[in-house]
C-alpha cells in the first residue's frame, strides 16, 4: 500500500455561532491558511479536492456548492463531494490518488450546525420507514446507549464524568476550543441530568466551523519541501442501521476497521477518536484496545467542539500536528457518522 | 384477500425543520443598501470583476470580494427566456420573462424579471431600468425592485455585455 503524506492541516476556531457569516465566508480564511502552510496559491495547484458537509445542517439546499466559491475554481478543477464528515472525502481523495489519478488532493469540511436544532435534524438521518418518522433525536438515542452500558455494569457516571474532566483540561491547550476548563468529575456529578443518564457536559457542544487538508504522494510532499507525516492505513466499517440488531455497548465497526488499517502494527502514542458522548469514548477505547501508553483525545476532543462534517478529518489533523511537532510517532485518528457509532472509520499517522 | 392488495407502495412522512437562516455577512451589506434603493457590487482584488449579487468570494479567484462599488440600475440584458408552465403559488401569472442582467458597472448577471415589453421583442443586448416599489415597501429583499423595463437606449454588441461602465452606454 502506498504511503500518503498529509502536509498541511488548519481549523477554524469552534463556535456556538458563527453569527452573519455564510458557509464560503466561513470557509475561506481556513483554506488560505491551508494553501499558505502547504506553500501552494489555490485549488489550481492540486489535483484533486473533495469536500464533506450536508445541507441539513444549515437548511440550504445545495449549499456544499457555495464551498466551491471559496476555491478559485477557474480554470475548471477536479472537484467532488460527500454528504458525510470530511474524514470520508479524505478517504476518497487517498483512493484518487493510489489508483493513479492525483499526486495531491485539497480535502475540506465545513458545517454550520447553528441555525437549525440539531439533534432534530440528525433524526433525518434514521431509516426512513421506522426510525425518521419517529423524529428520534441524536440526544435521546445516545441516552439509551449509556443506560445500557450503566445498567450491564460495563460503566459508570463517574467513568463519563472522568472522560469530560479530562477534555475539558486537555481542550485548555486547544487554541480553537470552545469548552474548557477545570472541571473535577465531582462537578460534573453534582450537574443535573439533561436527557437522563445524559448531563449537560456528557454532550458535544453544537458548533460551527471548518477544517481543511492538504495530501500528497511521498515523492510530491518532498518535492513541496514541507513537514509531512505519513498515512499509513485507513479503513471504515458500516453497522446497520437497525439499532435494535446492534450491540450497543460495543464496536466492532471500530474494531474492524481498526484491523483493516493495521492499527496493531506498532505502538500508538496518540488516539484522536470522534466521541460525540462521553460513553462514546469509553466504547471506542475498549473497541481499540487502548491502554496507559496511548493519549487520549490531548485535544479536548468533540466534547470541546463538535465542526459536524468536519470533526473526523480534524481528528487526523490533531494527529498530524503531533507527529510533525515530535510530541508523538505514530497514532490513530477515529471519525464516525450515523447514530450511536453507526459508521466508523480509522486512520494511522506516523512519522515521517 | 391477494398478496397484492395488500402491497404498501408508499408512506407518507411529514418533514419540518425550522432554520434561522442567514445570507452571509457579504450579501448582509448588499441587502441592506438595496433596502435604501442603491444596488452596490463587490469587487475581486484579484480579477477585478464585480459581482452583484455578492455572496462573499469571488466564485472564480477563490478570494473575498472585499471593496463596495455601486453599480446603476440600468442593465443590460445577456440572456432570457419566456416563462409559459405556470408555476404553484407563484405570484406571476404566465407567459412573463426572467433574464439575466448585467447591471451597469457590473461584471456578472443577475436574474430578475423584466416586464412593460413586448415578450417576441425582448433580445440579448437590450437595455432596461429598474422600476422599483414605492420607498414605502422597500425591504432587504431584491423584489423592493418590481421588475426591469426596456429603456430608449441603442443595443449593447454581444461582445460588450458585462463592460458597461457605471456612467452608463452611450451606443
Amino acid at each position: 500500500m502506498t504511503n500518503i503524506a498529509i502536509v498541511a492541516y488548519q481549523q477554524s476556531d469552534s463556535v456556538s455561532d458563527a453569527g452573519a457569516v455564510n458557509e464560503v465566508e466561513l470557509l475561506m480564511p481556513v483554506l488560505g491558511r491551508t494553501f499558505g502552510q502547504a506553500g501552494l496559491n489555490n485549488a489550481q495547484d492540486v489535483d484533486f479536492v473533495c469536500s464533506g458537509s450536508c445541507d441539513y445542517l444549515q437548511g440550504a439546499a445545495f449549499a456544499f456548492v457555495a464551498g466551491v466559491d471559496a476555491l478559485g475554481a477557474v480554470p475548471p478543477i477536479k472537484e467532488s463531494h460527500v454528504e458525510m464528515d470530511a474524514a470520508w472525502a479524505l478517504y476518497e481523495s487517498i483512493l484518487k490518488i493510489r489508483m493513479g489519478h492525483a499526486d495531491s488532493a485539497l480535502i475540506y469540511g465545513f458545517g454550520k450546525s447553528s441555525p437549525g436544532e440539531l439533534p432534530i435534524v440528525l433524526s433525518q438521518q434514521l431509516d426512513p420507514y421506522y426510525l425518521a418518522p419517529q423524529w428520534v433525536d441524536t440526544i435521546s438515542l445516545a441516552a439509551m446507549q449509556a443506560r445500557l452500558m450503566l445498567e450491564q455494569g460495563l460503566i459508570t457516571e463517574r467513568d463519563m464524568a472522568e472522560v469530560v474532566s479530562r477534555s475539558r483540561r486537555n481542550a485548555l491547550n486547544n487554541s480553537h476550543a470552545q469548552i474548557s476548563g477545570e472541571v473535577s468529575p465531582e462537578d460534573i456529578l453534582a450537574e443535573d441530568t439533561y436527557l437522563s443518564p445524559l448531563r449537560r457536559s456528557d454532550c458535544c457542544p453544537v458548533s460551527d466551523g471548518a477544517s481543511a487538508m492538504v495530501i500528497a504522494t511521498v515523492e510530491k510532499a518532498q518535492e513541496w519541501g514541507k513537514p509531512y507525516a505519513l498515512i499509513s492505513g485507513i479503513d471504515h466499517r458500516i453497522e446497520t442501521h437497525n439499532m435494535g440488531m446492534r450491540d450497543l455497548t460495543d464496536s466492532v465497526s471500530t474494531r474492524l476497521a481498526a484491523e483493516g488499517a493495521g492499527a496493531a502494527d506498532g505502538a500508538i502514542d496518540v488516539a484522536e477518536l470522534y466521541a460525540p458522548f462521553s460513553h462514546q469514548e469509553i466504547i471506542l477505547t475498549r473497541a481499540l484496545g487502548l491502554g496507559e501508553e496511548t493519549s487520549v483525545n490531548p485535544s479536548g476532543g468533540v466534547l470541546a467542539g463538535n465542526l459536524l462534517m468536519a470533526s473526523g478529518l480534524s481528528r487526523i489533523g490533531e494527529v498530524f500536528n503531533r507527529i510533525v511537532s515530535g510530541e508523538a510517532g505514530r497514532g490513530i485518528a477515529h471519525a464516525t457518522s450515523g447514530p450511536c457509532l453507526q459508521h466508523n472509520l480509522i486512520t494511522v499517522v506516523e512519522k515521517a | 384477500m391477494s398478496e397484492e392488495q395488500n402491497m404498501i407502495t408508499g408512506i407518507e412522512v411529514p418533514i419540518y425543520l425550522k432554520y434561522n437562516f442567514t445570507a452571509g455577512a457579504a450579501p448582509a451589506r448588499f441587502l441592506a443598501q438595496v433596502k435604501k434603493g442603491k444596488i452596490t457590487g463587490q469587487r475581486c482584488p484579484s480579477c477585478k470583476n464585480v459581482y452583484v449579487p455578492p455572496r462573499g468570494s469571488c466564485a472564480a479567484c477563490g478570494v473575498p470580494t472585499t471593496d463596495e462599488v455601486d453599480v446603476a440600475d440600468k442593465a443590460t440584458v445577456e440572456s432570457f427566456t419566456i416563462v409559459a408552465i405556470p408555476i404553484p403559488n407563484h405570484p406571476i401569472q404566465p407567459p412573463y420573462i426572467i433574464a439575466n442582467l448585467v447591471a451597469d458597472g457590473a461584471n456578472i448577471s443577475f436574474i430578475h424579471l423584466m416586464s412593460e415589453c413586448v415578450n417576441e421583442d425582448v433580445h440579448i443586448g437590450q437595455r432596461v431600468q429598474a422600476v422599483w416599489k414605492p420607498e414605502e415597501e422597500w425591504d432587504y429583499a431584491m423584489d423592493n425592485i418590481k421588475y426591469f423595463a426596456p429603456i430608449d437606449e441603442p443595443d449593447v454588441p454581444v461582445e460588450s455585455i458585462g463592460t458597461v461602465p457605471v456612467s452608463g452606454w452611450e451606443g
